[in-house]
């Protein structure tokens, strides 16, 4: 059980980074909507897993991501920020003790709670991702809309994701 | 010292937060140049407006110096403007031309008439009889250029046929060559600011850019500059050649002129009219 979700999520991870840099890099609407999938990896990665563990995880998926956009360093802040929000947002919506599930994704803890839980750890990486990226104040309105849009181009297809893999579970 | 280590390990997530978060910041300003030049640039402006605060204070304190040394600089430029002021500036100036002995001497007038629409235009200045103005001769622009000749003289006001005018005719010569030609207006062209270059002989080569200066046979002393040629090989009826040049002399906007007095002028004339016409 345990090798299993190891090596499911080293295929997922091998699996959405690809996507991202091979496919979605390209992608963009008019520089504004830019989906960045990757982080469903970080979201789904199972509840017990240490907090040390999950910074290390996500600080290296994001240098990773970094070495093939060439923004060193700031994928990799935005991934923290969302590891923190992520962190925080499981230790006040759920119960530490009553937690069950092995992973927060959609199939386990229903649509409204990981719409929730998605869009506030996105809209988190998404925030610090682009204003690192600026790095100025002056431009803040098409920076945030670049965030809003790109957030919204991110939800739609994590939530596509996330459905297509959907497996009903009893809860 | 537990009770710390128990509150760190309680809240790890935070701290293990901050510490990824600043490695994560510190990558970026050190690897991207864009990033870190506006991290430098910005800290450069607060030291720097800092700087400028504290500037403006030492100014305020040095502001009696300044004064001092302002005033004293006032007080010298004074003496220099009076010293330029009491001089009449509008009385003869002399040109001693020390090659071939002549002497002309330059009397400033100011122009209260001008026209410069006509086909012969004439202008008036305020300079008359009683200034030793007298018919025929020389006026030129301040700074270069020629004007034309004194036409009629009354005892306060001259007037001037400009260049002009059918009738003027100044006598000229491309300064690299020192080919004689005559200056005229009109003849097809009336713009203010060409005139033609003829009677050039025919061997002279002339060229776009050549400085035209007056020859000294008038009452125009030697060299002044006139124009420089605009066109070359402009088609007359005669044999010789010419050339259309642009005027240094702007017309539209004269205000002062000078009127050139040659003090040989009537000798010069009196010699001449010994020498019969068909001798």
């Amino acid at each position: 059980m345990n090798s299993r979700i190891i090596i499911v999520n080293i295929i997922r991870w091998f699996l959405l980074l690809f996507v991202q840099i091979f496919l979605l890099k390209n992608m963009g609407f008019y520089d504004l909507s830019t989906p960045f999938i990757y982080v469903l990896f970080l979201l789904l990665l199972p509840f017990g897993i240490p907090n040390i563990l999950l910074y290390l995880l996500a600080f290296g998926t994001g240098l990773t991501l970094d070495a093939f956009y060439d923004t060193m360093g700031v994928h990799a802040t935005a991934c923290v920020v969302l590891a923190f929000v992520r962190i925080s947002f499981i230790s006040i919506s759920l119960n530490r003790d009553a937690i069950d599930d092995p992973e927060p994704s959609l199939s386990y803890m229903g649509f409204q709670w990981f719409s929730l839980y998605a869009l506030l750890c996105v809209l988190a990486h998404h925030v610090v991702l682009f204003f690192l990226e600026t790095f100025r104040l002056t431009e803040i309105g098409y920076t945030l809309m670049r965030c809003g849009l790109s957030c919204i181009f991110t939800l739609l297809i994590i939530l596509l994701v996330e459905f297509i893999f959907y497996r009903r579970t009893s809860r | 010292m537990r009770n710390l280590w128990i509150f760190i390990s309680r809240y790890n997530a935070f701290f293990l937060f901050i510490i990824f978060f600043t490695i994560g910041v510190s990558l970026t300003l050190k690897n991207n140049a864009y990033q870190r030049s506006v991290t430098l640039n910005s800290s450069n402006e607060v030291v720097g407006t800092a700087y400028e605060r504290l500037n403006v204070f030492k100014r305020y304190l040095n502001l009696g110096m300044v004064n001092d040394s302002l005033a004293a600089e006032n007080a010298k430029l004074k003496t220099s403007l009076l010293a330029l002021t009491t001089v009449d500036s509008a009385k003869d100036t002399k040109v001693i031309d020390t090659i071939t002995n002549q002497q002309y001497t330059y009397l400033a007038a100011k122009v209260i008439k001008n026209s410069i629409t006509l086909r012969n235009n004439v202008m008036t200045i305020n300079k008359g009889a009683l200034d030793g103005i007298k018919g025929g001769m020389a006026v030129i622009a301040p700074q270069r250029g020629v004007v034309g000749f004194i036409r009629d003289v009354s005892d306060h006001l001259a007037t001037i046929q400009s260049l002009l005018h059918k009738d003027t005719k100044i006598s000229v010569v491309v300064k690299k060559s020192q080919a004689l030609g005559s200056l005229v207006w009109g003849d097809g062209n009336f713009n203010i600011k060409k005139a033609l270059i003829k009677e050039v002989p025919n061997h002279i080569k002339m060229y776009v850019g050549d400085s035209i200066v007056t020859s000294g046979f008038g009452s125009f002393p030697k060299g002044i500059l006139v124009g420089r040629v605009s066109k070359t090989n402009v088609a007359t009826n005669d044999n010789f050649l010419s050339a259309e040049i642009n005027l240094f002399t702007d017309f539209s906007t004269l205000q002062y002129v000078y009127v050139v007095k040659d003090k040989t002028a009537e000798e010069q004339k009196a010699l001449e009219s010994l020498v019969k016409p068909n001798e």
